[in-house]
């Protein structure tokens, strides 16, 4: 049986403007997707831990020490628009969430 | 004197340094090969052709004055366009990138210039590298040179096209579900994807952060031994680089395999796999039991989900790393009312279906009440995989399958039902589950004469036997076909 | 009983959020530096700018501060830690995810004590994590504010950034302890020295998260999320202010929606922010390009011997020795005072003297005249001095501020500076008792009051006896047998 997905919304949460049609094919395409990939949920997997890294490493750091930033033309040279020595952009229409901003 | 672009990596090392080719002149070869391929093939997305001959150029003055940057000094070799090259177009085969100019080269593009490579372009690619069949660019389809109404195989089927072609001495790809080896046994090359972490991520485009591993692409096991070693080792801007000293491997190739075990992973023999390709796995055994080695049967009870889980843990890290193509600071911008309006018609417009797809796919299992049934399981699948391999390594040295499940397929065939397509991954997707080394090299042909594809997998950090397997299969079958088009002159009607 | 505000009988729940700035010389996952004041974008990298193909790589000493930042707010360190991605869509977010911690942070479960006028109050820190900053965005246009903007312009500066969350449990009460929970925060990063902690220029900021409840009641009421809070002023009046409303609006039949509100410091309200049809998802998963972070006890035993003395240990040690909890307060803030005392008072001198003088003639000179306490030749071996002459009687209370400032502008030492001043004061008994017998015989009339019983005329005959003596008594002295001599 094929995944029943809310495709508009996840959708919106990717930033995806996907015309009616484009929703529909593609909540079609995915629910047959994770039909498949629903198969591991068949695996019990009790006690087991995930593993987000195939790497046993830890504490991979760098010293405190500072680096020669881009060039400011740099920086701005593929920006599709530019205002001075800042990214222009259209306004934004919602407040940053959560983290604190000045 | 046969084309110098068929050359090896080592044969023409030599020439060069006994000064009967020079640098100018294998470019020159190179160039003159894909001139006449290309109109077939569309392998390569760009040519930087004043950069090359300016290397090319730059590495006989080095030779001539004795400085020598080691093996691959003045070696004409492809990049696939998902590294970033300072200065030169970058694109991962999307729209969304049409005309991005890296302002950096990544680590791997660094290693390179440093051992005097000549870098002849950038090859063509699945778009950001989702795919097995090179279909996906957004730049049209590569075509396998054995057939060119057949895919090269994917996502890396630009770089195994123009090693296979010669159009290039070497390649670099990269391999995230298999997407080096796949190419290489669809292409009948050498293509290793090595163990997570021994080479740097730093300047590859992301797809799957825990999986992505870049890799060389060759006509031979020992040039692609030369070509990793090039490249491998730790990079301080690559958190997950590996901090150890790389464990040699370019020696001791001829090292043989009396002695030692290897496992046919059972689960890779079954009825899905093509028959030319599960009889071409037999007879390959076969000779290696014959040449010493002590051959048994291994199962992988989780290879079964192998696939299921990658197509959740892929899609999940691709979707945040596809995040930042949003029409800001740089790539396509397509205008909008609002910010909010402009990102999400630019990566509406920006991205093709199958990279639309993952990204849905992997938002939707990161998503809040799916997180722990989808991405979290999928995990925990990972680990049972993980096991699956350890497990294995107490009993055997390297575990050896077909690389992919058939060879190259018909332009078109699988590109309808995404599905089918994903099966393709079978063989490669485990090892990049675990992170452990794995390498594909040609065996022999098929029936309508297309390359099958022997791979070689070993454990971390293993590539020393892994090499040493390769070395000695490619040894004991003596595969040196060429396909037809490998050939600069232009065939007239 | 701490005074509250007019809430009837509703208790307010208030936990806060800090976020600190660490000032690295480098941003947290890449080497450009950290730097206030920047051009727009000269500071940036493919890290930082979140180009394709970038990768981040954690800043050693950012862990470190954050370590000691746990360890000074009595945090444990946990042994396995783990960055997630926090994803979520915003411009100046170069990477569309912010590195993050989620359900494995680095500091977890740790407490500190404020102090509101001399009560002390005990705050849970929940837990201590470590993330990015982001870019600043102008939105240009009419208003200014995001709601009428026409464009909107973006600087990547502070992107990448360093950033500490401390999260408080809801054991705050009230405003006062919100802003002394702020302040005490401050103090502590301050003594660190891991960030000037300076809520003007947004390297220390808060949000506060108000509820209140019935007194009694065990259950939490619905919270808001108050932002935009620039100063602990701020931080006190908003939490008051929202306090209020909720109490009005819950006695008026109304209920509190779980919203964020932006608090605006001219017109002293908070208002609601635009709400989102649906709340955030951040499909938190762990950051597949760092790996995870270990603390063994070796390096807790570092970090916990790196620290300084903290704030609260400061203030406890003079209380202890008899300074008043407000001045051992105003004292600990400031390190260069702290220095100064724990001289003084190593040599010897009277710590209550030492702290009101430090606190008192010594801050306001600064301030007058504009300069730094190093700049001034003042030692403790000075305070001592002082407070021998003082204890020995040769200076009044009076004299001894004037003396501190003359030593302070570069006068000389204490003795030397009361000479030339002609600030010593008589305190040989025969002088003035010859004085006061001398004031009493001129004042009958004022000495019949004295001896009926009235005490107004002291303080005339007191200042008599002083103008005699060209204000050179001690008026204490002169006081003293003032009153023996007209008693009964």
């Amino acid at each position: 049986m094929p995944v029943d997905i809310d495709i508009a919304k996840v959708a919106r949460l990717a930033r995806l403007a996907l015309d009616e049609e484009a929703l529909a094919r593609y909540g079609e395409q995915l629910g047959a997707i994770l039909e498949h990939a629903e198969r591991v949920q068949a695996l019990p997997t009790e006690g087991v831990p995930p593993t987000s890294h195939p790497l046993p490493m830890r504490n991979t750091f760098r010293p405190d020490v500072v680096r020669a930033p881009l060039d400011r033309d740099e920086v701005l040279a593929q920006a599709p628009d530019v205002e001075g020595p800042y990214f222009r952009i259209p306004p934004v229409l919602g407040e940053a969430p959560e983290t604190a901003r000045e | 004197m046969s084309d110098p672009a068929d050359l090896t990596v080592a044969a023409a090392g030599a020439a060069l340094r006994a000064g009967e080719l020079s640098a100018v002149d294998l470019l020159g070869a190179v160039e003159r090969r894909a001139g006449v391929t290309e109109a077939h093939l569309h392998a390569y997305l760009s040519l930087d052709r004043e950069g090359s001959r300016r290397s090319a150029e730059t590495a006989d003055t080095e030779l001539a004055s004795g400085r020598d940057r080691g093996p691959l000094h003045g070696i004409p070799m492809a990049l696939k366009d998902n590294m970033c090259t300072r200065g030169v177009e970058t694109t991962c085969a999307s729209r969304i990138l049409a005309g991005y100019v890296p302002p950096y080269d990544a680590t791997v593009v660094r290693r390179l210039r440093a051992a005097g490579a000549v870098i002849v372009g950038k090859t063509n690619l699945d778009e950001f590298a989702m795919g097995s069949s090179t279909e996906n660019s957004a730049y049209g389809a590569t075509r396998n040179p054995w057939s060119t109404d057949r895919v090269p195989g994917g996502s890396s089927g630009g770089s195994a096209a123009v090693v296979s072609a010669g159009s290039a001495f070497a390649a670099l790809g990269s391999d995230t579900g298999g997407s080096i080896r796949q190419p290489a046994s669809l292409s009948g090359v050498v293509g290793v994807k090595p163990t997570y972490g021994l080479v740097s991520r730093y300047g590859l485009v992301a797809f799957a952060s825990s999986l992505d591993q870049i890799g060389p692409l060759a006509r031979t096991v020992g040039d692609a031994a030369t070509v990793l070693a090039a490249v491998a080792g730790h990079d301080p801007l690559d958190a997950t680089s590996y901090r150890s000293e790389v464990p040699p491997f370019t020696a001791a190739l001829d090292g043989g395999v009396t002695g030692v075990r290897i496992g046919v992973v059972a689960e890779l023999l079954g009825d899905a796999i093509a028959e030319p390709v599960r009889a071409a796995l037999r007879s390959t055994v076969a000779a290696l039991e014959e040449a010493g080695a002590h051959v048994v049967e291994v199962s992988l009870p989780s290879f079964d989900y192998a696939l299921s889980a990658y197509y959740l843990i892929a899609p999940a890290e691709a979707s945040a790393n596809l995040a930042r193509f949003d029409g800001v600071r740089y790539g396509l911008r397509i205008a909008g009312a609002t910010t909010e309006e402009m990102m999400a018609r630019t990566r509406a417009e920006g991205f093709g279906p199958e990279v639309t797809r993952r990204i849905l796919l992997g938002t939707y299992a990161l998503s809040a009440g799916y997180y722990d049934a989808f991405y979290g399981q999928a995990q925990r699948v990972r680990t049972l995989v993980r096991c699956d391999f350890a497990a294995a390594y107490e009993k055997v040295d390297v575990l050896v399958s077909p690389t992919s499940p058939t060879t190259a397929f018909a332009v078109g065939e699988k590109s309808a039902d995404p599905v089918a397509m994903y099966y393709s991954d079978v063989c490669t997707i485990p090892s990049n589950l675990s992170g452990d080394p794995a390498l594909s090299l040609p065996v022999g042909l098929d029936g309508a004469g297309l390359p099958i594809g022997f791979q070689v997998m070993a454990p971390a950090l293993g590539e020393a036997v892994m090499f040493r397997v390769a070395a000695a299969v490619e040894q004991l079958v003596a595969f040196t076909d060429r396909p037809a088009l490998a050939t600069s002159e232009v065939v007239l009607p | 009983m701490t005074a509250r505000r007019d809430v009837g009988d509703f208790e307010a729940v208030i936990g806060i959020e800090t976020h600190v700035e660490l000032q690295t010389a480098s941003k947290m996952f890449c080497g450009c530096p950290v730097s206030f004041g920047a051009e727009p974008n000269t500071t940036c990298c493919p890290t930082c700018l979140g180009l394709p193909g970038a990768l981040p790589v954690p800043n050693e000493q950012a862990i470190e501060g954050i370590l000691r930042i746990g360890a000074a707010l009595g945090c444990e360190l946990v042994p396995y830690s783990e960055f997630h991605r926090k994803n979520y869509f915003y411009p100046d977010l170069p990477k569309n995810y912010q590195i993050s911690q989620y359900d494995l942070p680095l500091c977890v479960a740790g407490r500190i004590e404020v102090d509101v006028d001399g009560e002390t109050a005990v705050v849970g820190i929940t837990r201590v994590h470590m993330e990015e900053d982001t870019g600043k965005s102008l939105h240009v246009g009419e208003g200014g504010r995001i709601a009428d903007a026409d464009h909107t312009l973006l600087d990547f500066n502070r992107s990448g950034v360093p950033l500490v969350e401390i999260v408080s449990e809801p054991d705050l009460r009230t405003p006062e302890q919100a802003r002394a929970y702020g302040a005490e925060l401050q103090r502590i990063v301050r003594a660190l020295g891991v960030s000037d902690a300076k809520l003007e220029e947004g390297s220390m900021r808060f949000d506060a998260n108000v509820s209140v409840r019935r007194s009694g009641t065990a259950t939490l009421g619905t919270r808001s999320e108050v932002k935009n809070v620039n100063s602990l002023r701020s931080l006190q009046r908003a939490v008051a202010y929202e306090i209020e409303r909720q109490v009005r609006l819950i006695e008026s039949g109304g209920a509190v929606v779980l919203e964020t509100r932006h608090w605006n410091e001219d017109t002293g309200v908070t208002t609601a922010m635009r709400s989102k049809e649906e709340s955030q998802d951040y499909r938190y998963f762990q950051e597949p390009d760092l790996v995870p972070i270990e603390v063994d006890d070796a390096w807790r035993a570092r970090v916990a011997a790196s620290l300084p003395e903290l704030p609260a240990t400061t203030r406890a040690r003079y209380r202890a020795l008899g300074v008043d909890a407000r001045t051992a307060s105003t004292l600990g803030d400031d390190p260069a005072l702290v220095a100064l005392m724990d001289d003084a008072v190593a040599a010897g001198a009277d710590p209550r003297l030492c702290a009101i003088w430090l606190t008192g003639e010594v801050v306001a000179y600064l301030r007058r005249e504009d300069v730094a306490l190093d700049a001034t030749p003042l030692q403790g071996a000075h305070l001592v001095e002082l407070a021998s002459m003082v204890g020995a009687g040769d200076l009044s209370a009076t004299a001894a501020k004037e003396v501190l400032a003359g030593v302070m502008s570069g006068e000389g030492g204490p003795r030397g500076v009361a000479e030339q001043r002609d600030l010593i004061q008589i305190s040989d008994a025969a002088v003035i008792e010859a004085a006061v017998d001398a004031v009493l015989a001129d004042n009958e009339d004022a000495v019949a009051k004295l001896r009926a019983g009235d005490p107004k005329p002291l303080g005339f005959l007191v200042g008599q006896v002083m103008r005699a003596t060209g204000g050179k008594a001690d008026p204490k002295l002169v006081s003293t047998l003032i009153t023996a001599r007209t008693a009964g």
